[in-house]
C-alpha cells in the first residue's frame, strides 16, 4: 500500500465526514436548542436534492440548484415545525420518535407522488469537474475538494453565528434555560421556528452537494440519517463541536475500515474470506466505535452530564 | 386512574380479546384461511408489543433496538430447522447437536438467546439514558442488522426457507386454525405475565423508578438491576414472537433485524397505548388492518398510514385506547 | 393434506362460478418505495401483453409487497388461500424469491418470475411448476466475463456489494474472465460513497473494472467514478444500465459496455412492436424489466391456449415449449426452466436527449447457467 493511497484516502474520509457534520449540525442544533429528537432530518436532505435536481435540470445551474436547495429545505422545514413538531416540544422523546418516524412516511412517499419513482439526475457543474493533481502526486476530485471546503466555510458560518450574533446569543440562552429566554421577552415560538428552518437548510444543502455525486432517490435520506445519529451521540447531543469531532471519526472511520480491514485480514486468512470478514466488520465499524464511546463515555465525548 | 374509567378498559380489553379469536372461527367456519393468517400474524406481533411495552411502558426504556430480540428469535428457528431439514448436526464440538423441529424446543432457545442479547445489550446501554439509549440501541440493532447481511452461513440478505412449518406434540400446526390457537394461547400467556408483573413489588418498584430513580435508590434500590431485569424479560418474549413469526412465514431474513421492523414494535405499542395491559394487542391490530386495506386503497398508502400515526400521537395522547377508555390520570 | 383440502376449495369456488370459467393471476411486486421502478416496469409490460391478447377472461390480482419478504409470503398466502388464484408472478428481488417460490410451488401453484433467479432455485431447488423468464441471476455477469476476454482485458478489478446477490456477480464473471484479478472488493449493501474504493482502483494497476452496484448504488458509482477521473474502461450487467436509471446518470455512463439478454434494438417484429406500444401507451421507453413482464405475460398466454392451469401436466408441458413471440427473439427453456438465450454486449449512446443502449455484439449465444445440472426434476 502506497503512502500516496493513504492519504486519498485519509481526504476521503474526511470528506464524507464533513458532509455528516452538515447534517449532524442541524439534527444537533435542534436537540440542544428545542429538545427535539427528529427522525424527519433526513427527509429534509431528500427535499434539499429533490429541489436542486428540479431546478438545475430547468435552469442549467448548479448555483441555481443549491439556492433552491436551501430555500426548499428551509420552507419545508419552518412548515413542519409550525404544523406539527412545535405540539412535540412538551411531550417525551417517545412521542417525538413515533411522530417523526410518521413524518418521513409522508415525505417519502409525497416525493415519490410529486416526483416519480425513477432516480432523477444531478450533475457536478463543469467547472468543478474532473481530477485535480495535488502536492506530492495525488489525483483527486475537485468537486470533493470543494464540497470539504464548503463544508469547512458553514462550519465556520455557524461557530460565528453562535457565538457573535444576536439569535446565537439566543440561541445559546435557550439551550442554557429554556424559561428564563421567554422571560427575557424573547420569542420563542419565532426563534424555534428559525432554528427549525436553519437545520432544515443545512441537510437539505448537503442533500443537494451530496445529489451531484450520488443517486437523487427516494428514501435517499435514511441512511445518512442514521449515521448523522450516530455522529451526535458520539459528539454528544448539542454540541456543535461535538457534532463536528463525531464527523470527523465517524467519516474516518468508516473509510478507512472499509479499506484497511480487508487488507489486515489478508494477513491471517485467505483473501476471498479476509475481503469478506473484512467487509462486514467494516460495514459495523462505526457502530463498535459508538458502542464503544458510549459504554466509557455516556453523555458522549462533548455531552453535558 | 378512575373507577369508571378502569371498568371501560377492561370492558375494551376483553372485546379485543374475544373479537381476536371470534373473527378467525369465524373464518375457519367460511372456509377463509387467509383471515386466520391475518390474525395469526396479528397475535405474533402484538406479542411482540407486549415484550417492548414491558421495557418501554413499565420501564420507561424506550429501545430503537427491539428488532434484534425479534431477529434473534426468527434466526433461532431457521438455524435450528434448517439444520434438522438437511440432517445437518448444528455443532460437532464439544458435544454434538442436532437441529430440531420441534416448536417448544426452538421457543426456549429462541427465549434463551434473546434473553441472553439482552442481558449483554442492556448491561452497556442501561448505563445512559434519554436519547442516548435510543441511540445506542439502535446501533446494537444495526450491528446484529450488517451481521446477518454479511454473514454467508445462513443465507446471507436472501435469508433462510423452511419448507414445512415446525411441529407441537399434539397439534397438526400447517392447520392455519391450530397454528393461530398456539399463538393466540401464547399472546394469552404474556398477557397474563405482564398483569401479574405490573402489580407484582417488582412492577411497582421499576414503575417508581421510571418516576424517580432517586426516591427508589434511597429506600435501597438499585433501579440500574430493575431495570436490567425489566430489559431481559422484554427481549425474551419479543425473541419468542420473532420465532413464530419465523414459523407463520416459513422463512427468516435479515429484515427482521432492521431498525424498520424496530420503529414498527414502537408504533404497535404507542398506537395501542403506553403501559396500557392490551395497548400492543389494539395496536398491531390498527396496524395489520391498516396495511391490509389500505395497501389494496392506493400506490402511495404510505402517506395515509403516516397521516394516521401522526394523528394519534398528537391527537390521541394515551393511545387508542386512552381515546376509547378515557386518559388515565397518572402521567409522567 | 392442506393442499388437498385447498384444491377442493378451489374447485367449489370454480363450479359455483358457473360457466364463465376464470383464470386469476396473482401479481405481487414492488410498487412503493426506493426499489418501485422496476415493479412498475414488470407490472405495465404485463399488462400491456395481456391488453394485446385480447381476452377478457383472465384477472389479475396486483398487490404491493414493499420489497419485504414477510409482506411478500403473507400476499403470496393471500392470493393462493383467499383470492384462489391459479398462477402467481411479479417478483422483482433474489431474496423475496427464495420467501416466496417455495412456498407457492409447495401449494401446487405455477409460478412465473419476471425478474429475481437465484441459484438455489436454479440448482438443487428447481421445482416443475417454478419458471424463471428473465435470467438465472449469474447469466449477465458470465457474459460479461466473456465479454472481457474478447476484449482483451488482463487484469480486471472488480466490485460487488457484501449480500448473495453480489457474491454470486463476483463468482460469475470469475467463471468466465481468464484474466488476472486486480482487487476483488465486496462494500456495503446500500452504500452511496465509493471513494474509498476508487481510490483502490486507481492504485491497483488494473486495466479494466467489473463492477455490479443495482440501483441507486450504481447510479452514485458511475457518477463517482467519472469524475475521479481514473479512466479505465468499465464492464457491468445490465441492471445499472437500464432506460430509468440511465437518464439520472447522465454522461456518465456514455460509452461504458454492458451485458443484456434485451435491448431496444433487437431487430426482431415483436420487438419493434413491443417498443413501440410500449412508448405508446406509457409515453416512455421501456426497460429491461418492462421487456421481461411483457415476455412473461406472452409466455402464459401462449401456455393458455394450450392447457388451462388446472390441468397441471399440460400447462405445464405448454409452459416448457415457450411457444410465443419473445421481444429477445430466440428463447427456450433448459431442464431447469432457466432460460437459453443469447446474451448481447450493449454500449451507452445518446438518442437526442435521451440516454440508451446499442447492441455492440454478442456476448454468449444459447447461454445456459451453471446450476442446470444440480436440477433434479
Amino acid at each position: 500500500m502506497s503512502l500516496i493511497l493513504f492519504i486519498e484516502q485519509m481526504l476521503n474520509g474526511v470528506q464524507f465526514g464533513v458532509m455528516l457534520f452538515l447534517m449532524a449540525a442541524g439534527l444537533t442544533l435542534i436537540f440542544g436548542v428545542m429538545g427535539l429528537i427528529n427522525l424527519a432530518h433526513g427527509s429534509l436532505y431528500m427535499v434539499g436534492a429533490f429541489a436542486a435536481s428540479w431546478a438545475a435540470g430547468l435552469t442549467g445551474s448548479f448555483l441555481l440548484g443549491l439556492i433552491a436547495a436551501l430555500t426548499a429545505a428551509a420552507a419545508a422545514g419552518a412548515l413542519i415545525e409550525v404544523a406539527v413538531i412545535r405540539r412535540l416540544y412538551a411531550r417525551g422523546h417517545l412521542d417525538q420518535v413515533l411522530a417523526t418516524f410518521a413524518l418521513i412516511l409522508i415525505l417519502s412517499e409525497g416525493t415519490r407522488w410529486v416526483f416519480g419513482s425513477l432516480p432523477l439526475f444531478l450533475e457536478i457543474p463543469p467547472y468543478l469537474s474532473g481530477p485535480v493533481r495535488l502536492p506530492g502526486g495525488i489525483q483527486y476530485p475537485l468537486y470533493r475538494l470543494a464540497i470539504i471546503v464548503a463544508g469547512v466555510m458553514v462550519a465556520a458560518g455557524l461557530f460565528a453565528l453562535i457565538a457573535r450574533t444576536r439569535i446565537g446569543i439566543q440561541i445559546r440562552a435557550g439551550e442554557a434555560d429554556r424559561e428564563m429566554i421567554g422571560a427575557l421577552g424573547v420569542n420563542i415560538a419565532a426563534l424555534y421556528t428559525v432554528v427549525f428552518a436553519l437545520g432544515a437548510a443545512l441537510a437539505g444543502l448537503a442533500g443537494a452537494l451530496i445529489g451531484a455525486i450520488q443517486s437523487v432517490q427516494v428514501g435517499m435520506g435514511e441512511p445518512v440519517l442514521i449515521l448523522a445519529f450516530v455522529v451526535i451521540v458520539i459528539g454528544g447531543i448539542g454540541s456543535i463541536k461535538g457534532a463536528l469531532v463525531g464527523a470527523l471519526l465517524v467519516g474516518l472511520t468508516d473509510t478507512m475500515g472499509r479499506f484497511l480491514l480487508p487488507v489486515a485480514f489478508a494477513q491471517v486468512m485467505a483473501p476471498a474470506a479476509a475481503t469478506a470478514v473484512g467487509s462486514a466488520l467494516a460495514s459495523m465499524a462505526i457502530y463498535i466505535l459508538m458502542a464503544l464511546v458510549l459504554i466509557f463515555r455516556p453523555r458522549g465525548l462533548y455531552g453535558v452530564a | 386512574m378512575g373507577w369508571p374509567e378502569m371498568r371501560a378498559e377492561r370492558l375494551l380489553n376483553a372485546c379485543v380479546l374475544l373479537a381476536l379469536l371470534a373473527v378467525p372461527l369465524w373464518a375457519w367456519a367460511v372456509d377463509e384461511p387467509f383471515t386466520i393468517t391475518l390474525a395469526t400474524r396479528l397475535a405474533i406481533l402484538a406479542l411482540a408489543g407486549v415484550g417492548l411495552n414491558l421495557a418501554l411502558g413499565l420501564g420507561g426504556l424506550v429501545s430503537l433496538g427491539h428488532a434484534v430480540f425479534f431477529g434473534i428469535g426468527g434466526y433461532a428457528m431457521g438455524v435450528l430447522a434448517s439444520h434438522a431439514q438437511s440432517y445437518t448436526p448444528l455443532i460437532l464440538w464439544p458435544v454434538v447437536i442436532e437441529g430440531t423441529k420441534s416448536m417448544p424446543v426452538i421457543w426456549l432457545v429462541a427465549m434463551g438467546a434473546s434473553g441472553l442479547a439482552a442481558l449483554a445489550i442492556g448491561a452497556l446501554s442501561l448505563r445512559t439514558s434519554g436519547v442516548y439509549f435510543i441511540m445506542i440501541t439502535l446501533a446494537f440493532g444495526q450491528m446484529f442488522y450488517y451481521f446477518a447481511i454479511s454473514w454467508p452461513a445462513y443465507g446471507g440478505e436472501d435469508g433462510l426457507s423452511i419448507y414445512v412449518r415446525n411441529g407441537f406434540p399434539g397439534l397438526n400446526t400447517l392447520d392455519p386454525i391450530q397454528f393461530f390457537a398456539l399463538c393466540y394461547a401464547l399472546l394469552g400467556l404474556a398477557l397474563w405475565v405482564f398483569a401479574r408483573i405490573m402489580r407484582s413489588a417488582f412492577g411497582l418498584a421499576l414503575g417508581a423508578a421510571r418516576q424517580n430513580a432517586a426516591r427508589v435508590e434511597a429506600v435501597g434500590i438499585a433501579p440500574y438491576r430493575l431495570r436490567l431485569v425489566a430489559f431481559v424479560l422484554s427481549g425474551m418474549i419479543t425473541g419468542l414472537a420473532g420465532a413464530l413469526f419465523a414459523d407463520l412465514n416459513r422463512f427468516v431474513s435479515p429484515v427482521m433485524f432492521s431498525w424498520q421492523t424496530s420503529g414498527e414494535i414502537i408504533v404497535f405499542v404507542i398506537l395501542g397505548g403506553v403501559a396500557r395491559l392490551f395497548g400492543p394487542v389494539v395496536g398491531a391490530a390498527v396496524f395489520v388492518l391498516l396495511e391490509h386495506f389500505l395497501g389494496g386503497l392506493s400506490e402511495f398508502w404510505h402517506i395515509w398510514l403516516g397521516a394516521v400515526l401522526l394523528g394519534v400521537v398528537l391527537f390521541a395522547r394515551g393511545g387508542i385506547i386512552g381515546l376509547i377508555a378515557g386518559r388515565e390520570v397518572r402521567r409522567d | 393434506m392442506i393442499v388437498r383440502t385447498l384444491a377442493m376449495a378451489g374447485a367449489l369456488s370454480l363450479a359455483a362460478a358457473g360457466a364463465q370459467a376464470e383464470i386469476k393471476v396473482g401479481m405481487s411486486t414492488t410498487l412503493s418505495g426506493g426499489g418501485a421502478g422496476l415493479g412498475i416496469d414488470v407490472r405495465d409490460g404485463f399488462m400491456l401483453a395481456l391488453e394485446q391478447s385480447g381476452r377478457d377472461d383472465i384477472s389479475v390480482v396486483i398487490e404491493d409487497d414493499q420489497r419485504k419478504p414477510d409482506i411478500a409470503v403473507q400476499l403470496s398466502d393471500k392470493m393462493i388461500q383467499s383470492e384462489k388464484v391459479d398462477v402467481l408472478t411479479g417478483i422483482i428481488w433474489s431474496n423475496l424469491a427464495m420467501a416466496v417460490v417455495p412456498g407457492a410451488v409447495a401449494q401446487g401453484k405455477f409460478y412465473l418470475s419476471p425478474n429475481a433467479g437465484p441459484s438455489a432455485l436454479a440448482g438443487k431447488g428447481c421445482h416443475p411448476n417454478y419458471f424463471n423468464v428473465a435470467w438465472q441471476n449469474d447469466n449477465l455477469h458470465e457474459a460479461a466475463g466473456a465479454y472481457a476476454n474478447d476484449a482483451g482485458y488482463k487484469n480486471s478489478f472488480i466490485l460487488a456489494p457484501n449480500y448473495p446477490a453480489g457474491v454470486d456477480a463476483l463468482t460469475g464473471y470469475k467463471r468466465f474472465f481468464k484474466g488476472a484479478l486486480a482487487g476483488e472488493v465486496y462494500t456495503q449493501l446500500g452504500q452511496t460513497d465509493y471513494a474509498a474504493e476508487i481510490a483502490q482502483i486507481r492504485a491497483s494497476g488494473a486495466d479494466s473494472v467489473f463492477f455490479f452496484l443495482p440501483g441507486g448504488m450504481g447510479i452514485s458509482f458511475l457518477k463517482q467514478y467519472a469524475d475521479s477521473g481514473v479512466g479505465l474502461p468499465v464492464v457491468g450487467p445490465a441492471f445499472s444500465f437500464d432506460q430509468g436509471i440511465l437518464q439520472a446518470v447522465g454522461d456518465a455512463a456514455l460509452g461504458v459496455v454492458n451485458t443484456s439478454q434485451w435491448s431496444k434494438d433487437i431487430d426482431n417484429p415483436a420487438n419493434v412492436a413491443f417498443v413501440a406500444s410500449f412508448q405508446e401507451k406509457y409515453g416512455r421507453l421501456p426497460s429491461l424489466y418492462a421487456s421481461q413482464g411483457f415476455d412473461t405475460a406472452n409466455l402464459m398466454l401462449s401456455a393458455l391456449k394450450v392447457a388451462e392451469p388446472s390441468d397441471a401436466d399440460a400447462f405445464r408441458a405448454a409452459l416448457e415449449a415457450a411457444d410465443f413471440a419473445s421481444t429477445r427473439g430466440k428463447f427456450a427453456f433448459g431442464p431447469n426452466h432457466h432460460p437459453i438465450q443469447d446474451i448481447y454486449v450493449r454500449e451507452v449512446i445518446k438518442e437526442g436527449d435521451i440516454y440508451t443502449n446499442k447492441i455492440i455484439g454478442v456476448a454468449l449465444k444459447d447461454h445456459a447457467d451453471a446450476y442446470a445440472v444440480e436440477c433434479k426434476m
